[in-house]
């Protein structure tokens, strides 16, 4: 295959960006979208030419630190997988791909593609766990969990944090991923002690990282490689409105 | 006998533990508030070991070069993670899983270890239950169990195929805990590039700032490497692209020990390559051998399609070689087994260079079971086949779905297609029972280190010794050395061991950025990975060995004269940051072959060709290689071998079989 990409460029955080066009020959459509940037990226090193910067690690869809919005979507075009799990396979000989960073007040443009996703980590500082200390726990099988509760909990902590809910809403909000830890530990007794303040301030945290509100146009769950549901967002929505009623 | 110490503590193997952290010195709450540690990487072994390091009072920093601590690659992790907790009443033990543990590794662990590891298997699972990791459950609210390769019980507790995913977000929940309340310091994006030693004490690091360039000076009265396994040395592995041995490698270089470095995993169930361009390699959970079954036609050279291929035309030679284990023997045996079969000509698909899983009579048991639960009488096949179809959804949805993303086929209509790749390295810094490596105040956890897998690390286990060390091992045992540090003050980062190890680092990234050459870092990375899978991988002999030691040192000093790294060194600079680890790999892959020739017999995952019994198993010396090889660094890539011998007096060391 043969494509064009244009790609944004960005020397660092301060610098103006811009797109840049570069033309790839002889891709093979079993290649991923990544491998497809690495051998861009040797053809460049080879011209003497600076690499474009992406974020990459696991290359299996599970890290979340892959972040490539493509042809005006999280991922690119295929439902439901991270950038490092989309194949050329999915574009057509001859197409035209435009690739920018996660664009969001948020996530900083650290270079090129590289966003700085650090408020993430802030929210969940703020009260996405559990507070035990290690040791003292009892027997795991003493807390007994139904199969489902279990499964919707695992259908929301399956979030990988990779910021395409935030890329995706016309607010950057990141309300689907914080109403995903919201959400997986309301569905579990461990979850229950601490329901009140944990929303409280995650939330508050969120808005004080400067993240949107929800934009209800559903684009996050459209856009989430893990297809995780905005049914997340209502929940969170209840558990707010709990914990400031009550 | 040996000559370094492994400070077992003496008497019965099996109150050792309780007696020795009922006995270890303890640091006082408000010295622990005094006492800085410096952690290094942010997987299951470094988050642990940092969030409870922290809940106990201490100051920790933890060092991470992904954007986040959630990255590391624990997170990746698919199947599950073992306990002795004896919940399906199959006979399970600490005495078993400890056995299963020492066999597992081919007699080449410590057994004081390794019953430690056995003893806290059970406590991860109620620490984990309580962080709220959701763990597959039971009708009845029990937590669920399987089996993995190398056991007869069901010991694996599993979160669907993401059992890594969500112990890690355990962790690292518990981690951003402290993190929030200002226990832990969080330098993301940072990346390790030099001990720091004081009077032959670990002092500090020297640290990177990917996104600055800057270099960084770091004090701590104690430094925990926990920065996972060198198996990308192999460039093609199921490793994240980011995963290094720079941090273990440069205490190697500061005087730690490097233990067994031939002890590399080769995992049977991998999506096998399919072109020059691929960055990394797929792993398949071992979980699917509960339910697949390994295949290839009894033919030569088959062409037809597997599903064209009769029953009576395949051969389950896992389970016409192992009947006791079948498809669930370790995962030495099961590659090696794969490797034969190909070799001989019955490899399957566009390479040759696979075999098949398989699920079709998994679907029909499944669905035949649902059928009867749902009261439906005489279902038809198709019936069958989509109730087995959910089944097998529920259990293992991700990993056929991301089967089908990389390959195009659909695993619930053809049988998946498989290869052995790298996945995890046995070997790794040497330590004691405390954890601590030859340099004092220098600590190795988890994969980073080589303690309990001995020379092959059975499924399942790589997530409990993680959690292990970081959890209930660390917490307890760094004390016998902080106990006598509690008078040392803070070092200022002024003092000239600081000044000159900064000066080193610096000194190499010059040297680096200076050579202005022809060639990628990632084309030397993919030629080392190419020498190490021929000449050191899945099997091993003598002239490949010595052959692969002269091509890595030619290609070693190629590199030092002929990279090419564009952009500068005070920005952020993914090449660069590539050709520091790819220079590193380069040197440790010199030692991992020197290591492989060295032992004269075949163990676990080192395979040496010349050292096999009749039939193509691994064939043991224990008579001369019963030990650990605990490499010194001499500089220059000379190396010191020192042997830590390995005493069984629990366990009656025999020959390894799972026939």
């Amino acid at each position: 295959m043969n494509l064009t990409l244009k790609i944004w460029r960005q020397k660092n955080k301060n610098a103006e960006g811009k797109f840049e066009t570069y033309p790839v020959k002889d891709v093979s459509p079993d290649m991923s979208f990544l491998e497809m940037f690495d051998y861009l990226n040797e053809e460049l090193i080879n011209k003497g030419e600076e690499p474009i910067a992406f974020d990459s690690d696991c290359r299996e869809g599970i890290c979340g630190s892959c972040s490539m919005w493509i042809n005006g979507r999280a991922h690119g075009p295929v439902p439901g997988v991270t950038t490092c799990q989309l194949h050329m396979r999915s574009f057509k000989d001859g197409e035209t791909i435009t690739v920018e960073p996660w664009r969001a007040k948020a996530f900083p443009v650290i270079k090129d593609l590289v966003v700085d996703r650090s408020s993430f980590d802030k929210v969940i500082a703020a009260g996405g766990f559990v507070s035990i200390n290690t040791g003292g726990a009892q027997d795991g099988n003493t807390i007994l969990i139904s199969k489902d509760d279990a499964s919707e909990a695992f259908s929301a902590s399956m979030c990988i944090g990779c910021g395409a809910c935030v890329a995706a809403c016309k607010n950057s909000s990141a309300m689907l991923f914080v109403s995903s830890k919201i959400f997986h530990f309301a569905s579990l007794p461990q979850g229950k002690v601490e329901a009140k303040t944990r929303v409280q301030n995650m939330v508050a945290k969120m808005d004080e990282e400067g993240f949107g509100d929800c934009s209800n146009t559903y684009a996050c769950e459209a856009q989430c490689p893990k297809e995780i549901s905005v049914e997340k967002i209502a929940k969170m929505n209840r558990e707010y409105l709990t914990a400031k009623l009550t | 006998m040996s000559d370094i110490d492994s400070k077992i503590p003496e008497g019965p193997l099996a109150t050792k533990w309780t007696k020795y952290r009922s006995t270890v010195p303890l640091v006082n709450p408000s010295n622990k508030r005094n006492i800085e540690i410096i952690v290094i990487g942010s997987g299951l072994a470094g988050s642990s070991a940092a969030a409870s390091l922290a809940e106990q009072g201490y100051r920790v920093k933890v060092f991470c070069f992904q954007d986040s601590p959630r990255r590391a690659h624990s997170i990746a992790a698919q199947g599950g993670i073992n306990a002795a907790k004896n919940y399906q009443n199959d006979g399970d033990s600490v005495y078993r899983l400890f056995y299963d543990t020492i066999k597992g590794g081919d007699y080449r662990s410590r057994e004081g270890n390794v019953y430690r590891l056995a003893e806290v298997s059970g406590n991860i699972i109620d620490q984990c239950v309580a962080q709220g990791v959701p763990f597959a459950r039971e009708y009845g609210g029990l937590l669920s169990n399987r089996s993995f390769g190398g056991t007869q019980v069901q010991r694996t507790f599993y979160v669907a195929g993401q059992t890594g995913q969500q112990l890690l977000l355990g962790a690292y929940n518990a981690l951003e805990r402290q993190v929030g309340i200002g226990s832990v310091t969080m330098y993301s994006r940072h990346e390790m590039l030099d001990i720091v030693k004081i009077d032959g004490k670990a002092r500090g690091i020297i640290a990177r700032d990917l996104v600055t360039g800057k270099l960084e000076r770091h004090f701590g009265h104690a430094v925990l490497l926990c920065s996972g396994g060198y198996g990308n040395a192999f460039y093609l592995s199921t490793n994240a692209m980011g995963s290094n041995v720079t941090a273990a490698w440069k205490a190697h270089k500061a005087g730690a020990y490097f233990a067994n470095p031939c002890y590399t995993q080769i995992h049977p169930t991998c999506i096998p390559v399919s072109s020059g361009h691929q960055s990394k390699l797929t792993l398949m959970s071992e979980s699917l051998r509960n339910d697949g079954r390994i295949w290839v036609s009894k033919k030569k050279d088959d062409t037809r399609k597997a599903n064209d291929i009769p029953e009576d035309e395949r051969d389950y030679y896992l389970e016409r070689r192992y009947p006791a284990f079948g498809n669930l023997v370790p995962r030495d045996v099961a590659s090696r087994a794969a490797k034969e079969r190909c070799d001989a000509g019955h490899g399957v698909g566009a390479s040759k260079m696979a075999v098949y899983l398989d699920f079709a009579s998994s679907m029909k048991r499944y669905g035949t079971i649902e059928a009867n639960k749902r009261n439906i009488h005489n279902p038809s096949a198709e019936e069958i086949d989509r109730l087995g179809k959910e089944v097998l959804k529920e259990k293992y949805g991700n990993l056929f779905d991301m089967y089908k993303q990389i390959t195009n086929e659909d695993p619930y209509e053809v049988p998946m297609r498989i290869y052995p790749a790298v996945h995890y390295t046995m070997g790794g810094l040497w330590v004691d029972y405390n954890l601590m490596t030859n340099v004092p105040g220098l600590y190795a956890l988890g994969e980073a280190n080589f303690s309990d897998h001995g020379a092959n690390r059975l499924g399942a286990s790589a997530l409990m010794q993680g959690l292990a060390d970081g959890y209930f091992v660390i917490p307890y045992t760094i004390g016998v050395y902080l106990s006598n540090e509690i008078r040392t003050k803070a070092i200022s980062t002024d003092e000239p061991a600081f000044v000159e190890a900064e000066k080193k680092v610096q000194d190499n990234i010059d040297k680096l950025m200076s050579i202005k050459g022809t060639k990628s870092v990632d084309h030397f990375h993919k030629t080392l990975g190419l020498i190490l899978w021929n000449k050191c991988g899945m099997s091993r002999n003598e002239t490949g060995l010595k052959e692969a030691i002269e091509e890595i040192k030619a290609l070693r000093e190629k590199f030092w004269s002929d990279v090419r790294i564009p952009g500068d060194a005070n920005e952020l600079n993914t090449e660069l940051e590539k050709a520091g680890r790819v220079a590193d790999f380069l040197e440790l892959g010199e030692l991992m072959c020197i290591d492989a020739l060295h032992r004269n017999e075949s163990c676990g995952g080192h395979f040496r060709e010349e050292y096999q019994t009749e039939e193509g198993e691994a064939k043991r010396d224990d008579e001369n290689f019963a030990y650990t090889a605990a490499w010194e660094n001499k500089g220059n890539n000379a190396w010191d071998l020192h042997k830590e011998n390995l005493e069984f007096k629990e366990i009656h060391i025999s020959k390894r079989s799972y026939k």
